[in-house]
Formats: structure tokens, C-alpha cells, sequence
């Protein structure tokens, strides 16, 4: 059940500079986990130590910011759209 | 027993003599610049030698809000001086908030139209205040950050180049003039010449390289020392991870003594121990740059840390910057009670 996930330009140093990867799971933990098997090294720029999302992390599902949703534990389906966008556009 | 430095007491007597309000004016664009210095005490004591300060340049004072109001108004004056900028056409540029606001105001104090691009995620505050100045924010594509606004920025200009002046504060020399004009002299002058340490967050590099550029032509002693994100994804808005981004034209990483990386996280926990200690409300960007000031200063026998904090922190009230903040808060608390030995309900 792949599904959709968009990289933002700082990440994709993981994906090979690929902007949209696909990955398994049914729920936002489960996607990113398998996110990390594909491209390791991701997960520790998304998560903190106690496996939450880093504050400046906003990762949004169908464009709904999954801090509003049920955060990590966010049910996802095959089709789901899933983001990765930095809190800032940096710059100034 | 604790002695008072030469360059301490040079410091004190003219620190409190420099600052000199300005009576009236006639634009705000007048108002721009002589903003104060504020040394950090309390957050800092204890953690230093007794011949180390750190000082603080609020830029929040600036009358668009933030240190971007300088080299607006520098790359503006200068802009209008060549003949580049004339009626009928339209102030274009890409930036991240700071610069846009200080644009904006600048544009509208002048009778110019601006529009502004920028990534969809600024905040929700900054595309409001552009708003609020009769300038027109166009958005670019939140995932592509700042590069992104940038590459659609020259789209277009591409497409209708006549109709624009582009300050392009990332490779205009008046961005660090302006600062090599006002930012540097001023610290010069607040700190009587005592200033060991310049350290400034990167952005475009404009604040660093102008006034560290300065500073240098004063004391060729004086070290400047840039801050930037630990990591090219960040959250410390306003600041740019050089290795990772389109390095900034007016960027001369040679003149730097040193760069800092600073995590978020640090910088966001330093934004909320400035206003717990401090009671000042800064923007992440200054609590970035106060991580690195304390620091260098923590290395330091002796000296006067110089720093920049561009911004206060309203207009981010609605930012990750506050996620996790009353976990912080709680936490802090409690080490705070166990340091002064006070039972926990005697607090509530």
C-alpha cells in the first residue's frame, strides 16, 4: 500500500534529491518508519530522541497539519497524500 | 576577589551616554537605526568571569520591527540615486518576512509599490503586516524554502524585466553597506570601543559582513564570528545553513574568525529562558545568536560579546517556535525549585 510522500529540498540529500518518494504503513509512525528503512538517516531530522515530531517539523496529511489530526498516530490509506514541510522558508 | 576589567569600566561610562533619542522627524524611514543596547545579566550570571559581558543590539526597535530596515532603506536611497528606481515602476523581491516587511514600509513611506515573494509558510503575522503596508505577497512553493522564492523571483523579472527594481538584498553591496554605515558604528560607539566579539546570525550575511567589516576597521582585533542552523532542516527562521543553500553573493566566508552551528531546539529553549530572565521577547533568530554569544563568552577571561538580536517576538507567536513550550516551562520550573530548595506547593 504505497504511499505518497513529499520531501522538502532540505531532505532529499536522503531520497537522492528526489522530491516525492513513496512508502508503506498504515498510520504517520508506521510511514515514517518505513520512510528511514528506505532512506536512512531521515528519521532523526523529523523525530526527537522520545520519538515525537521535532517542533519545527510540520508533516501535514492531505494537507491537514497532523498536529490537528491524531499527530503520529494519524490513520493513513492507500492514496494518502503526505508533506514534510519545515516550519520556516528560511532566508531572511 | 572579582575584578573590574579596563575594557569593563571603559565599557560602563559610555554605555550610558550614547543613546540619544531622536527628537522629531518627518518619515519613519528617519527612524531607522540607533537602536539600543542591552547587556544580558541575569540569564548570564553566574555562567561568566567577572571581566565577560555579552550585549544585546534590539533591533526590534526599528519602526518596520526588525535589523531589515536598514539595508532596505540603503538598497532603496542608493536604488533611486542611480535612476533604477523611479515612478511607474515596482519594488520585486524575494524574502522570507524581515526584508519584506521592511520594504513594504519603506515602499509605502516613499509612494513605490512592492510586491514580495515568499514561501507559503512565513508566518501568518509577516504576510499580514506586508499586507498591512499596501504591498502584494506572492507565494511560492512552501517545500522549495527560501531557494524557491528566490528562483521564482527571477521567473519574474525574467518575463517583464522593465517593469521591476529588485533590491536583491542577497547580492546588493548595500545590504552590508548599510551596516558597515549604521550597525557597526553604532556598537562601536555603545560599547566605547570595547567590543572583543561580534557574533550574528547568517541570513543573507548582510549584519555580519558589514559590521564586522566595521568593527575590523576599528580594531582589527575584534573577532566576528557568524551563527548558523546546526543542520540544513531547521527551524530558526531568518537564518540560511550556507553549505546547503544558494550561498548569498555579498558572502565572504574569508572575513569570518569563526562560524557557530546552533540546533533548533537549543535556539528555541534560549527564545524562552530571554523572556523568563530577561523579559524580552525575541524572535528565534536572537535566540539562536544568544546560544552562540553565551557560548563564545562562557570561553572567554575577558571581553565584550557583542550580539544581534534582529527581531522581538511577536510575530511568532503563532509559530512552532511555541510548540512545546509548556513542557519546557514545567520542566524548567522544576529544576528552578529544586536549585532554591523550596517544596513544590509553596510555589503554586
Amino acid at each position: 500500500m504505497p504511499i505518497k510522500v513529499r520531501v522538502p529540498t532540505p531532505l532529499r540529500r536522503f531520497t537522492a534529491g528526489v522530491d516525492e518518494v513513496v512508502a508503506d504503513g498504515d498510520s504517520i509512525k508506521r510511514v515514517l518508519e518505513d520512510l528511514e528503512r528506505r532512506h536512512p538517516g531521515i528519521r532523526e531530522r523529523l523525530l526527537d530522541d522520545s520519538g515525537e515530531l521535532r517542533r519545527f517539523v510540520n508533516v501535514y496529511l492531505n494537507g491537514e497539519d497532523i498536529r490537528f489530526l491524531n499527530q503520529l498516530e494519524s490513520k493513513v490509506k492507500d492514496g494518502d497524500d503526505i508533506s514534510i514541510v519545515p516550519a520556516i522558508a528560511g532566508g531572511r | 576577589m572579582a575584578t573590574i576589567s579596563q575594557s569593563s569600566r571603559r565599557l560602563r561610562a559610555d554605555a550610558n551616554a550614547e543613546i540619544v533619542p531622536t527628537p522629531r522627524a518627518q518619515s519613519v524611514i528617519e527612524l531607522i537605526g540607533n537602536t539600543p543596547l542591552l547587556e544580558i545579566t541575569r540569564l548570564t550570571e553566574g555562567l561568566l568571569r567577572p571581566g565577560v559581558r555579552i550585549f544585546a543590539k534590539l533591533e526590534g526597535f526599528n519602526p518596520g520591527g526588525s535589523v531589515k530596515d536598514r539595508p532596505a532603506r540603503k538598497m532603496i536611497e542608493i536604488g533611486l540615486a542611480r535612476g533604477e528606481l523611479r515612478p511607474g515602476k515596482v519594488i520585486l523581491d524575494s524574502t522570507s518576512g524581515n526584508t519584506g516587511i521592511a520594504l513594504a514600509m519603506v515602499g509605502a513611506a516613499l509612494g513605490y509599490p512592492v510586491e514580495l515573494v515568499m514561501a507559503a509558510n512565513v508566518s501568518r503575522e509577516r504576510k499580514k503586516v506586508i499586507e498591512a503596508f499596501g504591498a502584494k505577497p506572492i507565494y511560492s512553493d512552501p517545500l522549495e524554502g527560501s531557494d524557491g522564492a528566490i528562483r521564482l523571483c527571477r521567473k519574474l523579472i525574467e518575463a517583464d524585466p522593465g517593469r521591476y527594481f529588485k533590491p536583491d538584498q542577497y547580492n546588493n553591496e548595500a545590504n552590508p553597506l548599510a551596516h558597515f554605515e549604521t550597525t557597526g558604528p553604532e556598537i562601536w560607539r555603545q560599547t566605547g570601543g570595547a567590543v572583543t566579539h561580534f557574533v550574528a546570525g547568517i541570513g543573507t550575511s548582510g549584519t555580519v559582513m558589514g559590521a564586522g567589516r566595521f568593527l575590523k576597521s576599528r580594531n582589527p582585533g575584534v573577532k566576528v564570528i557568524a551563527v548558523e542552523p546546526d543542520d540544513p532542516m531547521h527551524g530558526l527562521e531568518g537564518l540560511k545553513h550556507m553549505a546547503s543553500s544558494i550561498v548569498p553573493g555579498i558572502y565572504r566566508e574569508a572575513e569570518l574568525d569563526d562560524k557557530i552551528p546552533v540546533s533548533t531546539e537549543d535556539a528555541y529553549e534560549m527564545v524562552y529562558a530571554l523572556g523568563q530572565f530577561e523579559g524580552l521577547l525575541v524572535g528565534q533568530s536572537s535566540g539562536a545568536a544568544m546560544v552562540a554569544a553565551l557560548k563564545i563568552a562562557r570561553s572567554l577571561r575577558e571581553g565584550a560579546v557583542v550580539t544581534v538580536f534582529c527581531d522581538f517576538g511577536d510575530k511568532y507567536l503563532s509559530t512552532n517556535l511555541w510548540i512545546g513550550w509548556q513542557e519546557w516551562r514545567r520542566e524548567h520550573l522544576q529544576r528552578l525549585i529544586r536549585k532554591w530548595n523550596v517544596s513544590a506547593s509553596a510555589t503554586t
